[in-house]
């Protein structure tokens, strides 16, 4: 993927997230702070390859390195959300 | 037959960005939020699975292993973590993800790559977010009180900025094959993990949400800019929606703070401020549990504004509980949420979500504040600086211009608090010294079930 494109795909990537969160509410703020957290935790994918690529002893330490931060902020990320928001509605059926 | 798999994974990676985006929005309202972190988890479930059949992929067993080691601590330690400590992990496990797209720039630049531009932008912010994460994580997790500066600290970091540039710039200028290369690289990454270091250190504990905030779409960032370098769309969709999500989110709390973020990243000039301001007058004035019950009990209406103290205490339940007793006592009760009080936007919302508290009887600042005049009795619970009235009246002080909620307008106020200590911006509070102030000493949850206790027996 090479040039325009590239900028292409940013550029509207750049505008949905912002859509996105533009017009929330402020006590979603720190559950959507710790979702987007979660999100960008697909940087696993990322480590994943560059350590399944690697030939070097380095290489390979640096990865491992790699995908064990990535895992730790997917599945973090994702347990502390979920606790977050599970209180949120259990709040709402009270209120109710 | 290698189509198949990238066509597996191509349309993997496509749901994926679909259902990441999907249930970001879904988590931008209460009724649907819920849904919305399934949804992207699905999401993620599917990207990491398919990624196994990346072509030419090896080293399964250290893949494996990584992820074992890296999840199921980040799994434990995340289901057993308090409610109140939840911004410092949120924050450690951004910086987790920080350095993870900085180690696949490490990786990628070692071995060499067309795309050297991206990987080395990837390989600052990621290690900027790396390295100040954590230290926003040491922050308010308190294993470092103090905001922590020395003399020119603003000129080292600039400096220090100005040369990682170069040394970055070197690097893509230099030829492939140069033998100092592999030891350039690694200190691009030793000063642009200092850097990050520098640029937290000086920063106060009352913005730490805004930081963090910060660092959590630099991540983003990072984590587009080495898809880019490795060609993966999930990746880059994920993390440039992050980045631009978090850029306005970063800004919204700014904006309820009423600062800058120039002024959040350079806050050095408020060093000599801090000891100068101390106007207060009159004295603190305790009371005890029992006078202080029975002020509440015969009032018409009381707000209670909780803080980061009320947190610490874990009092959210006792607090509540009050809060039945006083309504069936014919008491109005209020909840008067500062949008920054606690360490991060929200933060109050979830506790006192947590312990049942509807929805209803929690006013935001704009909402409430014009309420305080006709208040008799305001209850400040471990809350200090976002009552602060130096935030109106003195220019001089760090926090002035920060929206505040207007206790001292109150007929009566009272502080429970732990101690005569200031607050997170470390500046004393002109409420507590004010005349119709009274100060409960203790801890919040033994304070507010004496307060119960006292009303109970009424």
């Amino acid at each position: 993927m090479e040039g325009f494109t590239a900028l292409y795909i940013f550029m509207l990537a750049a505008f949905t997230g912002y859509e996105v969160i533009a017009r929330v509410p402020a006590i979603l703020h720190t559950p959507l702070m710790s979702g987007s957290n979660f999100i960008h935790g697909v940087v696993l994918v990322g480590a994943m390859i560059a350590l399944g690529n690697a030939d070097t002893t380095l290489g390979k330490i640096i990865g491992f390195i790699g995908v064990m931060l990535a895992t730790g902020n997917a599945v973090g990320g994702y347990v502390v959300t979920e606790r977050m928001l599970e209180m949120f509605k259990s709040s709402k059926g009270e209120a109710k | 037959m290698d189509d198949l798999p990238i066509f597996l994974i191509q349309t993997a990676y496509f749901l994926a960005a679909i259902l990441f985006i999907l249930g970001l929005k879904k988590m931008g309202s209460p009724a649907t939020a819920r849904g919305g972190i399934v949804w992207a988890g699905v999401g993620m479930m599917l990207a990491t699975i398919v990624t196994f059949l990346t072509p030419n992929i090896g080293n399964f067993g250290l893949i494996i292993t990584a992820i074992m080691l890296g999840g199921l601590p980040a799994w434990w330690f995340a289901k057993r973590v308090a409610m109140t400590d939840m911004p410092q992990m949120i924050a450690l496990y951004n910086g987790m993800g920080g350095g993870a797209a900085a180690a696949i720039a490490a990786v990628e630049l070692f071995k060499g790559t067309d795309h050297q531009t991206l990987a080395i932008l990837g390989a600052l912010i990621g290690s900027v977010s790396f390295s100040g994460s954590i230290i926003a994580y040491a922050k308010l997790k308190g294993l470092m009180k103090k905001s922590w500066a020395f003399h020119n600290q603003q000129l080292v970091t600039i400096a220090l900025f100005t040369t990682i540039i170069l040394l970055g710039v070197a690097i893509i200028m230099a030829p492939s094959h140069m033998v100092a290369l592999t030891f350039m690289i690694t200190v691009f990454f030793i000063l642009a993990l200092i850097f990050g270091i520098l640029m937290t250190l000086p920063i106060g504990g009352a913005d730490m949400p805004v930081v963090i905030s910060l660092y959590n779409a630099l991540t983003g960032l990072a984590v587009a800019f080495e898809g880019f370098v490795l060609g993966n769309e999930a990746m880059i969709i994920a993390g440039i929606v992050v980045g631009s999500a978090g850029t306005l989110l970063t800004r919204l709390m700014a904006k309820a703070m009423n600062r800058s973020l120039m002024n959040v990243l350079l806050p050095s000039s408020h060093e000599q401020s801090h000891n100068a301001i101390d106007d207060t007058e009159g004295s603190l004035k305790p009371i005890d549990a029992m006078d202080a019950g029975i002020m509440m009990a015969y009032a018409q209406q009381v707000i209670i504004i909780p803080g980061y103290g009320m947190a610490v205490a874990q009092a959210q339940h006792k607090i509540w509980e009050l809060t039945k007793t006083l309504i069936e006592n014919k008491v109005a009760v209020k909840f008067a949420i500062h949008p920054v009080a606690g360490r991060m936007p929200g933060h109050m919302n979830v506790l006192l979500a947590e312990a049942g508290v509807p929805y209803d009887i929690i006013y935001d600042l704009d909402d409430i504040n014009e309420e305080f005049e006709k208040t008799d009795v305001v209850l400040v619970i471990g809350a200090n600086d976002v009552v602060n009235p130096v935030a109106r009246t003195n220019p001089e002080s760090p926090i002035y211009g920060m929206p505040i909620l207007n206790a001292d307008k109150a007929k009566n106020v009272l502080v429970i608090k732990r101690g005569e200590g200031t607050g997170f911006s470390g500046i004393k509070n002109n409420l507590f010294f004010a005349d119709n102030t009274r100060m409960l000493y203790g801890d919040g949850q033994k304070m507010a079930a004496e307060l119960l206790q006292n009303i109970k027996s009424l």
